[in-house]
């Protein structure tokens, strides 16, 4: 394999990542921070270095619209977006998983309004988790890189056909250029291979319906589909990490494990936090504090099970949350993995930290106090506070 | 239609349908106004049956057979677009009409 170092934005490396998978079809509305991501594209179509048939739609609505009538059609389709532009979205969001079409959409995570904020939350997936989208996230523009690659192969493998998307934190990744390596055009040409759905609408030969009226008698049979679909996705996703890795030499999971088997105390976080968390084990673990980090990948399908497992040995847990449920308890990972956790028989004390909303300061101090605040709660076994807004003024 | 309804592990993947299916649902049922076509005003120009919304106009050779009545729903768009000069389609409520 050749090795070819480069820096990278996030958006740099996820329009790459596009540029390398050619899709026939990409339909966007350029969005902040994703903005780049398009207009970068765009240039790759102006160039010739795609084949891709690139629509300029009016809104993001039109863009899944548009995404999900040429996948339907048969052809690999894909598009981009953020935040309010995924809040657009999210009634063809449905649609897409629903159909069963396996469209790859790379998403920059940022906040919703009101009130108005650029910066980066998660509460835009989170407000899409429900829709029957797969949803990766990534630490660093290396790993939304390698993640977009490999979600092709995800949702166009034939026991998943369902969408996924891709995230990356807003600015801090989004706009942040790292060192990074990219693989060679013809060996992702290679890995992702052809697409050749086995029913798609242009093909005469073979006509069919779809989309169509699907009342009591039969809607509830489809959704069960869907269903069934994303609990067959985990094996898939495990499948190709490995392959993937086995390839290009990095490995994906559903998570990465920092320092986790022999922690007492260890947070769980998504995105680019976990490698300012990473930093504070590191010096935690100096000073002999067993210290530990789970950065989950893979939000859906969610991996339960595997959670448990892993966090099962702990003294205490601290869920971070850059998102908030506004349900008067807790973030949505919090809800997540302590209802994952439930059946253990010996189950850590749990706490959840919402951080970070509107791109809000997230830094090794603060990240350092929340270890703190568990090896005070290892100590006494007491909780003073269940649910914590981190770096919040009072 | 009494076929067996098929379970998820059966049914093809997502909301797909054979084509054609409209063909098991007769929508003439819905019908309160009826299409009467007078053959002998009838030109053939045959824009009703291009717009016709549920394919009932059934034309052969050129000229127009009959209206499918298991199918027609009575919207009477083939009578509003049949040119002024020819009205060789007009609307009857459903229950004076001939059976």
């Amino acid at each position: 394999m050749s090795k070819n170092i480069v820096a990278k934005t996030g958006n740099e490396a996820m329009a790459e990542a596009m540029r390398q998978i050619n899709p026939d079809v990409v339909a966007a509305y350029p969005i902040t921070p994703a903005t780049e991501v398009v207009q970068l594209f765009s240039q790759f179509v102006a160039d010739g270095n795609v084949k891709t048939d690139f629509v300029t739609v009016e809104s993001e609505h039109s863009a899944m619209s548009a995404t999900i009538g040429a996948s339907a059609a048969g052809v690999r389709a894909m598009t981009v977006t953020s935040s309010q532009g995924l809040a657009l979205m999210n009634e063809m969001l449905y649609i897409a998983a629903g159909l069963r079409l396996p469209i790859v959409m790379p998403e920059v995570n940022r906040a919703l309004s009101s009130p108005i904020n650029i910066h980066c939350d998660h509460s835009d997936t989170m407000g899409a988790r429900d829709t029957g989208w797969i949803q990766i996230y990534s630490e660093n523009s290396q790993e939304a890189y390698d993640n977009v690659l490999q979600t092709v192969r995800i949702c166009e493998h034939a026991q998943v056909k369902i969408p996924g998307m891709v995230t990356t934190d807003g600015f801090i990744i989004s706009h942040c250029m790292e060192r990074m390596e990219m693989i060679a055009d013809n060996e992702v040409k290679n890995f992702i291979g052809e697409y050749r759905p086995e029913r798609y609408l242009l093909d005469i030969k073979k006509p069919y319906t779809l989309g169509s009226l699907d009342l009591q008698d039969y809607f509830f049979e489809h959704r069960m589909q869907l269903a069934q679909a994303m609990c067959n996705t985990g094996k898939i996703i495990l499948e190709i990490g490995k392959e993937f890795g086995d390839k290009f030499g990095r490995k994906y999971g559903f998570y990465e494990k920092y320092h986790l088997d022999d922690a007492e105390i260890a947070i769980l976080v998504m995105g680019s936090t976990a490698g300012t968390a990473k930093v504070v084990v590191d010096q935690l673990r100096e000073k002999g504090i067993k210290a530990g980090l789970l950065k989950l990948r893979v939000f859906r399908p969610f991996p339960y099970r595997e959670l448990a497992q892993e966090l099962a040995h702990l003294k205490v847990l601290a869920v971070m949350d850059r998102a908030d449920s506004i349900d008067s308890f807790g973030g949505p990972l919090f809800d997540e993995v302590r209802s994952a956790m439930y059946d253990l028989k010996d189950k850590p004390q749990t706490v959840n930290y919402i951080f970070g909303l509107g791109g809000r300061e997230i830094n090794l101090e603060m990240i350092e106090g929340v270890y703190t605040q568990m090896q005070d709660i290892a100590k006494t076994g007491e909780i003073p506070q269940r649910v914590n807004y981190l770096g919040v003024r009072e | 239609m009494n076929k067996k309804k098929l379970g998820y592990k059966e049914l093809p993947a997502g909301d797909l349908l054979e084509a054609g299916t409209a063909l098991d649902f007769e929508t003439g049922s819905w019908r309160s106004d009826r299409p009467i076509h007078d053959e002998e005003k009838c030109i053939n120009c045959l824009i009703c049956w291009a717009y016709c919304p549920d394919s009932a106009i059934k034309v052969e050779d050129g000229k127009v057979k009959e209206i499918d009545l298991r199918y027609c729903k009575g919207c009477g768009i083939c009578a509003q677009v049949c040119p002024p000069k020819i009205k060789a389609i007009t609307m009857v409520e459903e229950n004076k009409a001939e059976k």
